[in-house]
C-alpha cells in the first residue's frame, strides 16, 4: 500500500488488526515520510531506528487484542520518556535524559504503539506560535511561513502533514486547540484531572492537561479512551467513571441544548470568524441539536486572569530549574551567580518574561493586589459556567479569533500573541472539556476551527457533538506536500 | 501603574536571572504593557468572592505509607551538569 500515511488511525488499526498491514510496514511508511519533512522541523529527537525495530519485534508476536497494535507515534517533547531526551523546547533542559515515563505516555505504549520521537513546542509550553522553542520555528504544512499554533505546534504539523498517524499534546491557555484549529486537525482538552499529569513537564499546574491530536474526531476518541486514566502519582487526578469513549461514539444528538455565548462576539472580530460560528450554529440544528443563547458575563476577564495564574504557577515550578540536579549550567563566581547566569542563559526570552510576571505578581505587598484577585475571578469565571450548564448540555464558540498568521508577525508585541487564546482560555481557568474541530476556510484558503465546550467528565458528549457535526461539515485539508522536494 | 527599572532589578533578583540594563529595558516595556491589560480586573468588585485555587473539586486521597521505590541514587544524579560520585557539587557555599 503505498498511501499508508493517508489512512487514519482507526484505518491503520483495522489493516493491523486484519493483518493487511504490518506494523513494520506502517511504521517504515511514517518513518520514510518524517525524514523527508525535516523542511517543517517538527522533530526535536528522532527515535527511527528504535521504532523500526520495536514494530519488526511487535510483528514477531503481534498482539492485536491491543487498542493500538504496533502503531507508531510521535509525542509533544514535554512528556518524560524513559531514556529518550526530554527538552520542553528548551535549552536548559537540552541534554535532560529522563530515567521514568509519563503515567500517559506509558498508557499509550501499554496498548502497543510504538515511539516514534519527540515533536517540537513552544518552550516550557509558553507560546501560541512554536516560536519560543530553542529547536526554532515549525511550519505549518498549510503554507510556507506560517506558524502551526502553539504550544504544541510541532504536534500539530506532524498531524496535519501526516507524519504521525496520531499524537498527543498539552493544554495550559489552549495550546492543543489553537494549533489544531491553525492546522485544520482536531484537538481535545479534557477535564481537568482526566489525564494524569506524571512526567508531563509543569507549567501551570492548576491548568495543565494532556489531550490527543488527531485527523479526525473518531480517532480523537481512541487516544482519549487510551490517556484517560486514574493516577494515585498525580494528586489531582480523578477518580471517575471513565467512558470507552470510541466505543460509545454515536452522532445521535438530536434534542441536545447547545448553548451560544454572546460575549465571546469580540470587538474586531474577523467577518469570517463570524460567518464560521453562524455556519456551525446551522450545522448544530442540522444535527438536531436546539440553540439557545447564553451569556458568561466575565469572559472579557478571562486573559487577565490567565495572565497572573499561569506565570504565578510557572515561576514556582520553574524555580526547580537551578543547574544543580539536572539541565544545563553556567559557571558563575558563587552560588548566586551560578543561580542567576545558568537561568538567564538557559531560559529563553519569554520564559524570563513569565517568570518575571508571576515573582512580581506573589511577591511580598503585591499577592492580593494580584494573584488574590485573580483566584477570585476565576471563581468568578467558573460560577458563569455552572450558571450555563443549568440550562445546556454543551457550548459552541469559534476555537481562535482568527487563522493562522505569518512566523515573525506578532513576535514583538505579547499582548497581542496572548489574545490568540481569548475563546480557549476560560476553560482551562474552569477546568472543563473542550475540543476543537476543522470548520472551513478563511479567504486565504487557511484552516478554521470550532470549539465545543462541555461540561466537566462529559468529554463523551463533546464527541458525539463533534462526531456529529465532523459529517455535516465534510472538511478538507488542502496539503500539497510543498516542502518535499 | 508603571513598572520602573529599579523593580524590575528587584524582581530578577527574586526570580535568580540576572538581567543587564539593555534587557532590564526591554523587560520593563513588555511587563507595563502586559499589566496594563491585566489591570481590567480592577472594574470588578470581589470582595465577596471566595478565591478558587483548584477546579478538582476532590479531596486528596490518602494511600499508604509504603517505600515503593528504592535504591535510586544513580538514577536521582544521574541528569546532574556536575557530580561526585554520591553528590551534586556546587560552588563553594562556605568560606
Amino acid at each position: 500500500m503505498s498511501d499508508i500515511t493517508k489512512q487514519s488511525l482507526s484505518q491503520l488499526v483495522e489493516n493491523i488488526k486484519s493483518k493487511k498491514l504490518s506494523s513494520s510496514e506502517v511504521t517504515k511508511a511514517f518513518v520514510e515520510r518524517s525524514e523527508k519533512s525535516k523542511e517543517l522541523n517538527t522533530y526535536i529527537t528522532e527515535d527511527y531506528a528504535n521504532a523500526l525495530n520495536k514494530a519488526k519485534k511487535f510483528d514477531e508476536k503481534p498482539n492485536l487484542d491491543l487498542k493500538l497494535p504496533g502503531i507508531p507515534m510521535a509525542v509533544k517533547d514535554l512528556f518524560c520518556t524513559k531514556d529518550i531526551r526530554t527538552t520542553a523546547g528548551s535549552k536548559i533542559l537540552n541534554n535532560f535524559i529522563p530515567t521514568y515515563e509519563s503515567t500517559v505516555t506509558q498508557n499509550i505504549w501499554n496498548e502497543g504503539a510504538i515511539l516514534m520521537g519527540k515533536l517540537n513546542c513552544d518552550e516550557f509550553a509558553m507560546g501560541s506560535s512554536n516560536e519560543t522553542s530553542f529547536f526554532g520555528n515549525v511550519q505549518n504544512p498549510i503554507n510556507k511561513n506560517l506558524v502551526p499554533g502553539g504550544s504544541s505546534g510541532g504536534s500539530s504539523s506532524a498531524v496535519a502533514a501526516q507524519l504521525t498517524p496520531i499524537t498527543i499534546g498539552t493544554d495550559t491557555g489552549g495550546s492543543i486547540r489553537q494549533p489544531a484549529s491553525f492546522t485544520g486537525t482536531v484537538g481535545l482538552k479534557p477535564t481537568y484531572g482526566s489525564c494524569s499529569r506524571y512526567g508531563i513537564v509543569a507549567f501551570a499546574s492548576s491548568l495543565d492537561q494532556a489531550g490527543p491530536m488527531a485527523q479526525n474526531v473518531k480517532d480523537c476518541a481512541l487516544l482519549q479512551e487510551v490517556i484517560s486514566t486514574y493516577d494515585e502519582k498525580d494528586s489531582t487526578s480523578i477518580d471517575f467513571k471513565r467512558n470507552e469513549y470510541s466505543k460509545e461514539l454515536t452522532k445521535k444528538i438530536k434534542g441536545k441544548k447547545i448553548g451560544i455565548p454572546k460575549e465571546y462576539r469580540v470587538d474586531g472580530m474577523p467577518k469570517e470568524i463570524e460567518d464560521l460560528w453562524k455556519k456551525g450554529i446551522e450545522y448544530a440544528k442540522d444535527c438536531g441539536a436546539e440553540i439557545i443563547d447564553i451569556s458568561l458575563p466575565h469572559t472579557n476577564y478571562a486573559l487577565p486572569t490567565y495572565y497572573i495564574v499561569a506565570p504565578a504557577e510557572a515561576s514556582s515550578n520553574l524555580a526547580r530549574y537551578d543547574g544543580v540536579k539536572y539541565g544545563f549550567r553556567a559557571e558563575g563566581e558563587n552560588l548566586i551567580d551560578m543561580y542567576e547566569k545558568t537561568r538567564s542563559e538557559g531560559f529563553g526570552a519569554e520564559v524570563q518574561r513569565r517568570i518575571m510576571i508571576g515573582t512580581y505578581v506573589l511577591s511580598s505587598g503585591y499577592y492580593d493586589a494580584y494573584y488574590l484577585k485573580a483566584q477570585k475571578v476565576r471563581k468568578l469565571i467558573k460560577n458563569d459556567f455552572d450558571q450555563a450548564y443549568k440550562k445546556v448540555d454543551a457550548i459552541l464558540t469559534p476555537s481562535t479569533p482568527s487563522s493562522a498568521f505569518k512566523i515573525g508577525e506578532k513576535t514583538n508585541d505579547p499582548v497581542s500573541m496572548y489574545l490568540n487564546d481569548i475563546f480557549t482560555v476560560p476553560v482551562n481557568l474552569a477546568g472543563l472539556p473542550g475540543i476543537s474541530i476543522p470548520a472551513g476556510h478563511d479567504a486565504k484558503g487557511y484552516p478554521l476551527g470550532l470549539q465545543i465546550i462541555g461540561k466537566a467528565f462529559d468529554e463523551q458528549n463533546i464527541l458525539n457533538i463533534a462526531y456529529a457535526m465532523e459529517e455535516k461539515i465534510n472538511f478538507k485539508n488542502n496539503i500539497t506536500d510543498w516542502w518535499i522536494k | 501603574m508603571s513598572i520602573d527599572l529599579k523593580t524590575i532589578k528587584h524582581i530578577s533578583k527574586l526570580s535568580r536571572i540576572s538581567v543587564d540594563e539593555k534587557k532590564a529595558e526591554k523587560l520593563a516595556g513588555d511587563l507595563n504593557s502586559i499589566f496594563d491589560f491585566i489591570e481590567k480586573l480592577n472594574e470588578l468588585k470581589t470582595d465577596n468572592v471566595e478565591p478558587l485555587t483548584s477546579v478538582a473539586e476532590t479531596t486528596l486521597k490518602l494511600r499508604s505509607d509504603k517505600v515503593k521505590s528504592k535504591n535510586l541514587r544513580d538514577q536521582v544524579i544521574k541528569n546532574s551538569p556536575k557530580e561526585n560520585e554520591d553528590y551534586f557539587v556546587v560552588p563553594k557555599v562556605i568560606e
